[in-house]
């Protein structure tokens, strides 16, 4: 029996529509737009085919965890910086925002934008003496901050102790949280893709692919892992900003390893390194979880098992998959 | 003392662990020279390298550059100064483009304001430095990833790299070494040519015959001490070189 194997070729249109030549017929804009138009259309008109106000609702977490996970997928593929501190960036951004809130009464539209930023500089000053370290180092230490600063705060009674604070500010309704978290979602994915093809990304991802060289070339790769750190954290901060207002409530769950393993979970399903990918996966991910609440007890088993069945037979993720089927075409041939 | 000494190393020791990598070597270069380093394997030669590129900090002794300090300095800084090296096993960005893998020097603070940083084309410039080291200027090979090229090419990557810095010190570290015989006669007009145009150069190698062909001086190193230091035609007669490379006693 003759052996056989699946050989694939770019469309024709794929070919046609490479660079400036996508502009040379309306078919060729049509299909050279289509994906990122039909990722854009599909998140906002997410809210309108949700079937009630829970599942808006998990669309909005949803939301809340493909920013970690953007922030993960850029730090992990674009600077090669393992970062198991989703936990901590929330953690951190969660009480910002509340404290401000409960404490002094400021305004949402104070407490995100502070929370942001002075929660990205606090992440990224605690992050700093381990930039040097490489590899699974840095993952680990990101990965105790939370546990750390859990700790204090139930130890020193401080910002509520173990009690957290309730009572904070919350979105004016359902419709507002939707379309305030979906179109920043959006904005700082495509922001972000934008960036790692600038120039800073392009020092960055020489950095992941080879730090000595990029020393030996007059550039301090600290200062450039400091800034890649500090957008990374300010992403994490944002959703857990937004999260302190999504729930009226602050307390020490937010500083649960959920928000560090899922992103890292979420970004494997949806395919590394691709930056939309990891939004789908956290949307495919985050509703699934709920819709498996029917098993009850075995809920995480069956989780766990739908999650390892796309790992082994998708390793590549669903985007790049995608990409492919929509790119090119496959048959089979003789070898 | 020579006037214009572009990189003075003075009595730099280093030891790691017990063993002592570089012991009390000096070396004068002046503008414009090329000064080869031989020696056996081990004999600290690429430890000396990353002791004058700060890759690696003495125990004692230092290294001066036009009297300047640069012992202490972090790398970044002193491939600012000018003084840059390539490595022995090339280090290129495999997921980046050959022309992509020159962004990153030149959007260093070095170059970053001046032609092929901000201003001007940076591809052109980009494109003129691969022309210059030999790369094909043509649609296709400057624009394939870094991982897809052969060891020569990634070698002469290694020096695109430099050359975009604009320096004038180049501390080539076994720039010969993993290239065939036809590879190593495209390169050497080159670096003579680097040469000519007023560079000064710092060759460690082990490739003796082609280096004797470029190197005004050479410096032989062994257990990490500085044992000869004089023309190559001197070099080769010399008893105490045979002593090391050759066994012979």
């Amino acid at each position: 029996m003759p052996e056989r194997r699946k050989e694939r070729l770019d469309r024709g249109i794929k070919v046609r529509t490479e660079g400036i030549y996508a502009i040379s017929s309306w078919r060729g804009i049509a299909y050279a737009l289509l994906p990122t138009f039909s990722f854009v259309v599909g998140m906002l008109i997410i809210p309108l085919v949700a079937p009630s106000m829970t599942w808006q609702r998990i669309t909005t977490l949803a939301c809340i965890f493909a920013l970690l996970a953007l922030s993960f997928d850029f730090l992990a593929h674009f600077v090669g910086i393992v970062c198991l501190g989703g936990a901590f960036f929330t953690g951190v951004g969660v009480y910002i925002s509340g404290v401000l809130n409960s404490a002094f009464g400021l305004p949402m539209v104070i407490t995100i934008p502070v929370a942001t930023i002075v929660g990205a500089a606090i992440c990224t000053l605690f992050l700093l003496p381990c930039l040097p370290i490489r590899g699974i180092y840095f993952a680990i230490v990101s990965l105790m901050y939370p546990l750390l600063f859990s700790r204090v705060i139930q130890a020193l009674e401080i910002f509520g102790g173990t009690d957290g604070l309730p009572g904070l500010a919350t979105f004016p309704n359902i419709w507002v949280e939707l379309y305030f978290i979906i179109p920043m979602t959006l904005i700082l994915t495509f922001g972000l893709r934008r960036l790692v093809n600038e120039d800073f990304g392009i020092v960055l991802q020489a950095i992941k692919d080879n730090d000595q060289a990029v020393k030996a070339s007059n550039i301090n790769i600290t200062w450039y892992k400091t800034k890649a750190v500090f957008i990374g954290s300010a992403i994490g901060c944002f959703a857990g900003a937004c999260l302190a207002h999504l729930y009226g409530w602050v307390g020490l769950s937010l500083f649960a390893l959920d928000f560090s393993i899922f992103p890292i979970a979420a970004t494997v399903v949806g395919g590394v390194g691709t930056l939309v990918g990891p939004i789908i996966g956290a949307l495919i991910l985050a509703p699934l979880s709920e819709m498996l609440r029917a098993f009850g007890p075995l809920r995480v088993v069956f989780y766990s098992l739908i999650l390892a069945g796309l790992v082994v037979f998708k390793t590549e993720g669903l985007l790049p998959f995608l990409q492919r089927k929509y790119h090119q075409f496959e048959h089979w041939t003789e070898v | 003392m020579n006037q214009d000494a572009v990189l003075q190393v003075k009595e730099v020791t280093k030891s790691f662990g017990g063993v002592k990598a570089v012991d009390k070597v000096s070396l004068d270069v002046s503008k414009g020279e090329i000064v080869g380093i031989i020696g056996p394997n081990g004999s600290g030669k690429t430890t000396l390298v990353n002791l004058i590129t700060g890759f690696v900090k003495p125990d004692s002794g230092m290294v001066l550059a036009g009297g300047k300090k640069l012992t202490g300095l972090a790398p970044h800084r002193i491939a600012g100064l000018g003084i840059v090296r390539t490595f022995q096993i090339p280090r290129p960005y495999h997921s980046l483009s050959a022309v992509k893998n020159l962004v990153v020097p030149l959007y260093s603070s070095r170059i970053m304001h001046t032609i092929g940083g901000k201003l001007g084309d940076r591809d052109t410039v980009a494109l003129d430095i691969l022309e210059e080291i030999g790369f094909e200027r043509d649609a296709h090979v400057p624009y394939k990833l870094a991982s897809a090229f052969s060891e020569g090419y990634l070698k002469r990557l290694e020096l695109a790299r430099c050359l975009a810095l604009r320096p004038h010190v180049i501390i080539m570290d076994e720039l010969f070494s993993g290239l065939s015989v036809s590879e190593i006669a495209a390169m050497i007009p080159i670096v003579e040519r680097l040469q000519m145009n007023g560079m000064t150069i710092i060759m460690v190698e082990h490739r003796v015959r082609e280096l004797f062909q470029l190197a005004h001086r050479v410096m032989v190193m062994n257990f990490g001490e500085k044992i000869a230091e004089d023309i190559p035609e001197l070099i080769t007669k010399s008893e105490i070189v045979k002593q090391a490379y050759l066994g012979v006693t």
